[in-house]
């Protein structure tokens, strides 16, 4: 009997801490909601961008007593890249602390899909650090997200410019065979539209071979290569899916060095587990490399020399510097806001207004440590994605080696395609596109 | 002592069949739409009632039917997840317009945009019409064949919906957008709005389920359940009552796949409805008992809310635990749960209600 009524009252516990609003957080505290995902297929991808978007902010706040002298409180939820469950993060953690969340930065196209119908109404900027909707560029029609830095377009036609330049000219991609191993889910699909729309451009044969989701079962996708023979093969998986790939590939014999990922696809897990077959894989880069720079230096003393931090063995990769790329962006969108709305913790509202100004110059990425990791850009209404530039890399078996230089993509190909989508958008959902006054 | 039905007095058959033929049932019953209807939407918070209770009402109106098919009829399905999808989808046809060319007949089926509502009942129709042609193999195949079967449905539809872009309406991501939801010219749009709608939905259909199982074809699909060959010797026809078992159960699931689509995600791909949706329903169902009502909600709270509880407990307490030790340890906890579950009560939480129903009864003075 006393068990029963001790799970009784534990259960009548568990509501009342369900019901708990946000305490614990001081009202002079910016809270950042922090999606991620630490286990499941995608973890080996997840833990390493998670630790560098947490570490950037230890090491604001250590170093400089957050931003603006806020501080920043961060906690974390973890999604399992599941998009119900990203939903529920979100809705647990978008009102917490003094003013709610800053912005979401969710690290899932189908996620990213789910919240930007919710955070029209709650007032919250979507960070997509070269993910997510691709039309969202449109700042009017998409006022919350921003799709910093690059799209799945972007990337598409940079990949294709590369491979254009392995042979020598544009107009050698006439008559080649051009095929798109893709995770099955939005993520995988975004980029076929642009695909295809360069294979009419510039007369190339174009196929789309689907994964399905997680993506460890692939060998009917590369007999079906094995057989069509194609000249390059593009890599959009994500997770254990790209290792799979690239062992898969050197199953039946197909180079490697003919592979080019997506920058989700281009990471150190996603070759390590493949051993000696990754050698001379390639990928595009979302302009940074791997490899350490002025802010890391920062972060190894204010904070791995303090014993705090989560992501030590992972300092340097790929996605761990993209993870600190994400995190800076969203701290300048903030350290911009408080320029207009003052030194405090803001609502989700004014950070919009401190992405949409975003100017970062190069004298800025010089200051902030990230020197040589990436390119000036800016955003404005017209333009939430800043850049479209991109590289690529290789891996030699041991490190990425970067082989290009940078790649512009495209824009007088891709606006149309942007143009388009947003504006169906907008018709479906019945928006009237607009630039806020500020 | 309160709970006693001593001195309530039969006089017509009608009372004796009654939904709830213990006057406390009915209070409690009452009491609990007053409180679910008049109360919560008050006092819940937002992410109570957005992120948990929606939810929660969607998968109990899935778990019930599922529930008429399993636990009552006794057809295992493993379909549940393509059913829902057909809800979904079709609902998004139905609110979008639906444009057929149908070149071989030389005609085309087109439909304008229809409102929300309306489109929900379709959609809900549409998986009962399917539910009924995969039914139709119940009839000569039984038990864990027939789990084999809906499982190619649940396989067959996840591939329909990737692959055939007229359902997504051709966008190039495969990942679909609700359209607003304006029932009547009213917008459903905050959270108290939403779990008002989900309630709504979720207490008719419950009724409805209740008033069904109690029925003549209720007791159909139990006889089936119970023994097919007796049922069918004693004048039951097996194929009327398999097929409304699987229409009444698809209707429900699809209806609750519009919700969840609509309602709780506003925007969804394919794998929102993958076999996964379908394994999470099915022991919903088990967990918390076969042929009850009552038990899919318990059933549906426990698979749903109790992760997500467990999830904030170490956050809410302080306890510094990193999320990935989180995650891991709901799992080990929610597994042990079940397994405890099952040994102690394999009739699901169901059957601990009606035990302690009966307790209630004799109470104070048990003999």
């Amino acid at each position: 009997m006393l068990g029963r009524s001790l799970a009784l009252g534990a259960a009548l516990l568990g509501l009342a801490a369900l019901e708990e609003p946000a305490l614990a957080q001081g009202a002079g505290e910016q809270f950042l909601p922090r999606l991620v995902y630490r286990t499941g297929a995608y973890a080996p991808n997840g833990i390493p961008f998670a630790n560098g978007a947490a570490d950037y902010y230890t090491m604001l706040n250590e170093r400089d007593g957050g931003i603006g002298g806020v501080k920043v409180v961060m906690e974390e939820c973890e999604t399992g890249y599941a998009t119900d469950k990203g939903v529920e993060c979100y809705e647990r953690l978008k009102s917490k602390g003094a003013t709610g969340a800053a912005y979401v930065s969710p690290l899932s196209t189908g996620i990213t899909f789910a919240l930007t119908e919710k955070v029209f109404s709650d007032k919250i900027p979507l960070l997509t650090l070269g993910y997510g909707r691709s039309e969202s560029r449109n700042g009017a029609v998409f006022p919350w997200n921003f799709i910093a830095l690059g799209s799945y377009w972007t990337a598409a036609d940079v990949a294709i410019q590369h491979i254009a330049k392995e042979l020598g000219g544009m107009d050698k991609l006439k008559g080649k065979k051009i095929s798109l191993v893709y995770h099955d889910s939005p993520y995988g699909k975004e980029p076929i539209p642009a695909l295809q729309l360069r294979a009419q451009k510039n007369g190339f044969e174009f196929t789309a071979i689907p994964v399905t989701h997680p993506g460890v079962e692939q060998k009917s996708q590369w007999l079906a290569i094995r057989q069509n023979r194609p000249d390059y093969v593009l890599l959009w998986g994500w997770g254990v899916m790209n290792s799979v790939a690239i062992q898969e590939a050197a199953a039946v014999a197909y180079p490697r060095d003919k592979m080019i990922g997506v920058w989700w696809s281009g990471a150190e897990p996603d070759v390590t587990p493949a051993g000696d077959k990754a050698t001379g894989y390639k990928a595009l880069l979302l302009q940074h490399p791997a490899g350490k720079f002025a802010v890391h230096a920062d972060i190894e003393k204010h904070v791995y020399a303090k014993g705090q931090g989560v992501g030590k063995d992972t300092l340097g990769q790929v996605l761990f510097n993209r993870g600190l790329i994400d995190s800076m962006i969203g701290s300048e969108a903030i350290r911009t806001a408080q320029g207009k709305f003052g030194k405090k913790p803001l609502t989700g509202e004014q950070v919009r207004w401190g992405f949409e100004n975003l100017n970062i110059d190069a004298a800025r990425i010089k200051a902030l440590g990230f020197e040589g990791m990436l390119a000036p850009f800016k955003f404005s209404c017209a333009d939430h994605q800043g850049a479209d530039m991109a590289r690529v890399h290789q891996w030699d078996g041991k490190a990425w080696k970067v082989i290009s230089d940078f790649y512009t993509a495209d824009r007088s190909l891709l606006d149309p395609l942007v143009a388009d989508a947003a504006a169906k958008y907008a018709a479906e959902k019945k928006i009237t596109p607009e630039c806020a006054k500020s | 002592m309160l709970y006693r039905e001593a001195g309530q007095f039969k006089s017509s058959y009608s009372a004796d069949m009654a939904m709830f033929p213990i006057r406390q049932d009915r209070i409690a019953l009452a009491l609990l739409l007053v409180v679910a209807f008049f109360i919560v939407p008050f006092v819940a918070s937002d992410y109570f009632l957005r992120a948990i209770l929606v939810p929660f009402l969607i998968l109990s109106l899935g778990a019930i039917g599922l529930n008429i098919l399993v636990g009552y009829c006794g057809q295992i399905s493993l379909g549940a997840g393509a059913f829902m999808a057909i809800g979904a989808y079709s609902t998004y046809k139905f609110t979008t317009g639906v444009h057929l060319p149908l070149d071989w007949f030389g005609t085309e089926i087109s439909i304008p945009p229809l409102a929300v509502l309306p489109s929900i009942l379709l959609g809900g129709f549409m998986a009962a019409i399917v539910g009924i042609l995969f039914g139709i193999p119940s009839l000569r195949i039984k038990g864990l064949y027939l789990a084999v079967a809906t499982l190619a449905a649940q396989f067959f539809f996840d591939w329909v919906f990737i692959r055939v872009k007229w359902f997504s309406n051709y966008t190039p991501s495969g990942s679909v957008a609700a359209p607003e939801l304006n029932f009547f010219g009213l917008v459903v749009h905050s959270s108290i709005e939403r779990y008002l709608l989900c309630l709504a939905f979720v207490t008719v259909f419950a009724f409805i389920a209740k008033n069904l199982v109690r029925g003549s074809l209720g007791r159909q699909w139990m006889a089936i359940r119970d023994m097919d060959i007796a049922a069918e010797l004693m004048g039951i026809r097996p194929f009327y009552a398999k097929l409304t078992a699987f229409a009444v159960s698809s209707f429900m699931i699809g209806i609750s796949g519009a919700l969840w689509a609509f309602v709780y995600l506003g925007a969804w791909e394919p794998l929102a409805f993958d076999i996964n949706r379908s394994f999470q329903l099915l022991f919903m169902v088990i967990i918390g008992g076969l042929g009850s009502i009552l038990g899919s909600f318990l059933g549906a709270a426990f698979i749903l809310i109790l992760p997500i509880f467990l999830d904030q407990v170490p956050h809410a307490l302080g306890i510094p635990i990193s999320v990935e030790t989180i995650s891991h340890l709901v799992f080990i906890i929610q597994g042990s749960l079940i397994c405890y579950l099952l040994i102690v009560e394999p009739h699901g939480f169901a059957r601990l209600w009606a035990i302690a129903k009966e307790k209630l009864r004799l109470w104070p003075y048990p003999y």
